[in-house]
């Protein structure tokens, strides 16, 4: 039974009446219903709590990149007073993974990474857990680590995982290769690259690489863990996904889920950093030898570098064959990624890049092997944009140098490939007209720079400086990677003054979802915005499941479970309201504050009366609290054949574009930013002022990755820069001088209110952006990113670039606050 | 371990400290305001920033027992009466806010900026909170919101429809 306005409506499908027509909330300027909390520092994060009998703990780490434990001596640090429990990798036996069960929660035998933890300790202060990890002593015999991926998979590389065979892993997703440092190869095979080559007029073989990359969330991972008796397990932490925390830490020490309990507050940013399970479980092995006190363990800045994931480091190798038309035939493309000595989330990131390999073009023939690489660093994980940052670097830039080969302007090179109604993915999957729109995506960012010429302000400023102005335009797309079965849950509850609390476990990390929420909620149950409530802490306890915070797939996912719920809470109040007043429910409708008789509105009863349960004037009552429940599950996805990766992955494609302006000094390879313009397709736009902080601040993100950001090691693997000093992020003075935001809005169909998800996309593609604009100002050919103004500089005297960032000599820098701020913006 | 008293918000607290003590640990940990965010306990990021006898410091870099006798400002004491500031209005209206971790450090810089030039050029503002790390909202609507309270903020175009 549903109410009158969800059965009379015009269009089909369950949100079909969703997708048109005027909306109140939806698509209107509103503030963020979380920024209060914050602005005020009333908003507690994991790492502002504290409880009473709370430990401190720290972590003894690896100082070399491969070596054998000998020995542990920890007599001296536990007579130390104060020193509450000590753990080695000796007394644990469990192995932890979200894909690939490989990981010890503290090195057992052997060390993989600089920065692995080997030891641990709980004290009263984190001074004294401090004193004591410094006189833990460790004897280690220092073996030769294995560094790069390329020379990992040579056959006489020494093994990071020799056990490989016998670890668990997901089958229906993941091909490990035991007996060598191949933990996931993914393969997509689609029609016939041979012949395609053989036919191609021009083929165009280039590698590009890019380093690891720390996501720095400004809050450091922090988690406070009270394991009691009869396992009794509650966590508090600064995780992006609790259900998956609790999952993934209940299959590690074989516990039942009702036993384990995971509360996240607010979160001090993610970007993916926080998605899987990682300091959680040492943490709660402290609290359980300490007697079940609550331990809390606060990274170091230094810590989030080393011992806590990285983003993978990636070496992509795109062999193109053109028809000298300009129509590409034919692509192989074979992605390394350094998994470094975990495999985690890198091989869910290696299967997602392959499947979208490509980019938003089409590609008749392609074939695609992408390997996760074992090495002996710091591990991959998740991170904002899920490998397509990383490999859009290649792959657009590629598309460039493939144009150029073949004397065709780029960007008519990309339009003529460009995904549109009709195409085939990589997977084989159908491009409809509802999918998105790639094209206009593409012109309105070349309309945005004024792309393929100089204006006359920009010819004056060309003049004045001395420099050389380039223009670029890059498309992007990406799918949520997930399995096809991810689901989630939302919970109404209405309460007494008819406001409603929602409860779901989506976190708010900082992407903005809980305002999108509360505006679709709000919009459905035709109530005003301020009556809505999103729970702020989910709690695995009292809140519904939701698979992960990732993958740009909450507002979709999570939007459509609310608007499921908010019909249920209208179905169950219209239920109610049709035995109070005596009428079938096809004859009720509703406004903010009542349902009522269509034909006779004075019939009515408020949502105030039924909220908990209606009661009529001599005191009989019926009803009860009224509670809206939603559950959504993607539809209609598969898993991919592993030998031909064909199947159906995607929940949605958000495609996009953006257009850049640099200048470049010809002589010494500095540049300027001086506009960059973002577009995406977004569906429909639930809240603007979110999507352009989305698309502005992902965009700059993705400058950090193209201009400076980056691990380096020596050669034998320790990371020499862990710090903002020698690792630096983008400040506002790295903003480009102008920054636009756009929007396209093709509804997608399942989509609520015809939404799809923008979060990661305003990262991808940036860097290549940026490196094909410095090409077509001073003709430098980079293949690396970052670009460091003395990569620039190397480049166009040919010198050759540091390409792997293992190095002899550390070198380079950011330099942030170039001096153009003097000049003002061109027009 | 050394007796300290500070004025926080307009409050004097009394208190012995161990002269190692940080001030940020002092504010966060002796008197329980966690507003104050600690990012990289190095100095490098300014989520910690409050304002040391009128001037914004890193307090991660500043000892407790340097600051005997001194005024503090704080995040806490922005909100006067359930009324947000100027400025943390002009933040929440212009989704200036994100994960939300810079926030408190961001806010006490820009009140130094505001003390030292009242009505800031866009660059200005740029130099002025160029020491605070936000790795969320790519600043712009930071901007925005400062350029709005000195009454600068032209017609802001934000997010724009192409068909």
């Amino acid at each position: 039974m549903l109410p009158v306005n969800l059965e009379k409506r015009k269009d089909s499908g369950m949100f079909g009446d969703l997708r048109s027509g005027e909306t109140r909330v939806i698509g209107k300027r509103t503030p963020r219903v979380d920024s209060i909390a914050k602005l005020t520092g009333e908003a507690i994060f994991v790492s502002d709590m504290a409880f009473a009998g709370m430990l401190f703990a720290q972590v003894k780490k690896s100082p070399h990149a491969r070596a054998r434990i000998l020995r542990i001596d920890t007599r001296k640090a536990e007579a130390l007073p104060g020193v509450r429990a000590i753990l080695t990798g000796d007394e644990l036996d469990y192995r932890v993974g979200l894909y690939m069960v490989d990981k010890y929660i503290l090195a057992k035998g052997e060390v993989r990474h600089y920065g692995e933890a080997v030891a641990a300790v709980a004290a009263d202060t984190t001074a004294i857990a401090r004193q004591a990890v410094d006189l833990i002593h460790v004897e280690y015999e220092k073996l030769p680590p294995v560094l790069h991926p390329l020379d990992a998979i040579r056959e006489d590389a020494p093994l990071v995982h020799p056990q490989l065979g016998n670890y668990d892993y997901i089958d229906t997703a993941f091909s490990p290769i035991p007996g060598t440092n191949i933990c996931n190869h993914t393969k997509l095979r689609k029609g016939d690259i041979e012949t395609a080559f053989k036919r191609s007029e021009w083929i165009l073989e280039r590698e590009y690489t890019n380093p690891s990359v720390q996501h720095v969330p400004m809050e450091t991972h922090v988690a406070i863990v009270s394991w009691k008796h009869d396992d009794q397990v509650t966590i508090w932490s600064s995780a992006q996904s609790p259900f998956t925390l609790r999952n993934l830490f209940c299959m590690a020490f074989k516990l039942s889920h009702r036993k384990v309990r995971v509360i996240v507050p607010y979160v001090g940013g993610g970007f993916g950093g926080k998605a899987g399970i990682h300091i959680e479980p040492l943490v709660a092995c402290l609290s359980r030898k300490a007697g079940g006190r609550p331990v809390k363990f606060t990274a170091t800045r230094e810590e989030e570098f080393s011992l806590l994931p990285c983003r993978s480091a990636l070496t992509y190798r795109v062999k193109t064959g053109v028809s000298s038309d300009g129509k590409i035939i034919g692509q192989k493309m074979t992605m390394y990624w350094d998994s470094g000595a975990y495999a985690d989330y890198a091989v869910n990131v290696t299967r997602a890049s392959g499947y979208s390999a490509a980019g938003p073009y089409e590609i008749p023939n392609s074939w695609v092997d992408a390997y996760t690489i074992y090495t002996n660093k710091p591990f991959g994980t998740a991170y904002r944009g899920f490998g397509h940052v990383e490999f859009f670097w290649g792959i657009e830039r590629h598309m460039d140098l493939v144009a150029h080969a073949i004397g065709m302007d780029s960007l008519d090179f990309r339009k003529k490939n460009a995904l549109r109604p009709g195409s085939v993915t990589l997977t084989g999957e159908k491009i409809e007209e509802h999918t998105g729109n790639v094209l206009t995506c593409l012109k309105a960012a070349e309309k945005a720079v004024g792309y393929g010429r100089l204006t006359a302000g920009e010819k004056k400023r060309e003049q004045r400086s001395g420099m050389k102005i380039g223009k670029a335009v890059v498309a992007l797309h990406k799918a949520p990677a997930m399995p096809p079965f991810t689901a989630t849950g939302v919970i109404l509850k209405m309460n007494e003054d008819a406001t409603v609390t929602a409860n779901l476990s989506l976190t708010e990390i900082g992407q903005g979802t809980y305002t999108a929420l509360a505006q679709i909620i709000a919009e459905h149950l035709r109530f005003p915005l301020h009556r809505i409530k999103i729970s702020q802490e989910t709690d695995t306890d009292r809140d519904p499941y939701d698979w992960q915070t990732v993958a740009s797939k909450g507002l979709l996912l999570t939007g459509n479970a609310a608007l499921l719920a908010a019909q249920d809470l209208l179905r169950k109040s219209y239920e109610l309201a049709s035995q109070i007043l005596r009428a079938q429910p096809v004859d009720l409708d509703h406004d903010k504050d009542k349902v009522f008789i269509l034909h006779n509105p004075e019939a009515s009863v408020t949502f105030r009366e039924m909220a908990v349960g209606y009661a009529f004037p001599d005191g009989r009552s019926i009803g009860g609290p009224l509670i809206g429940i939603g559950s959504y599950i993607a539809q209609g996805l598969t898993h991919l054949d592993k030998e031909t990766g064909q199947g159906l992955p995607a929940l949605d494609w958000t495609y996009g574009a953006h257009g850049i302006i640099v200048e470049v000094d010809e002589h010494t390879g500095e540049y300027n930013i001086l506009k960059v313009a973002s577009v995406f397709d977004v569906g429909k736009v639930i809240n603007p002022d979110a999507v352009r902080g989305q698309a502005i601040g992902g965009m700059l993100q993705g400058l950090g990755t193209a201009i400076c950001e980056g691990y380096i090691y020596d050669q034998e693997g320790h990371l020499l820069n862990p710090s903002f000093t020698d690792n630096k992020i983008p400040t506002a003075r790295d903003l480009p001088l102008e920054v636009e935001s756009m929007v396209v809005e093709t509804p997608q169909l399942d989509g609520p209110y015809g939404a799809r998800g923008v979060g990661e996309h305003s990262m991808i593609a940036v860097a290549a952006a940026l490196g094909n604009a410095i090409q077509q100002a001073c003709g430098a050919e980079l293949t690396h990113m970052p670009i460091r103004f003395e990569d620039v500089w190397r480049s166009l005297g040919k010198k050759e670039p540091i390409d792997n960032w293992i190095t002899k000599s550390p070198f380079g820098s950011c330099k942030s606050a170039p001096e153009i701020r003097k000049n003002r913006p061109v027009q | 371990m050394v007796r300290i008293t500070v004025r926080v918000n307009g409050k004097e607290y009394t208190r012995e400290v161990v002269e190692s003590r940080t001030l940020l640990h002092f504010l966060r940990e002796d008197l329980s305001l966690t507003g104050t965010k600690e990012g990289c306990g190095a100095g490098e990021c300014g989520a910690c920033t409050v304002i040391l006898d009128g001037q914004a410091v890193n307090s991660c870099l500043i000892l407790a027992a340097e600051t005997d006798g001194s005024t503090i400002e704080t995040i806490e004491g922005e909100a006067k009466n359930g009324k947000l500031s100027r400025m943390q209005e002009a933040f929440h209206n212009h989704h200036a806010v994100q994960c939300g971790f810079c926030t408190p450090g961001m806010i006490m810089t820009i009140k130094d900026l505001l003390r030292r030039k009242p009505k800031p050029s866009r660059d200005e503002i740029i130099d002025g909170i160029e020491g605070n790390f936000c790795r969320c909202t790519g600043y712009e609507q930071i901007i925005e919101a400062v350029l709005d309270v000195t009454g600068q903020l032209g017609k802001k175009e934000g997010l724009r429809h192409v068909r």
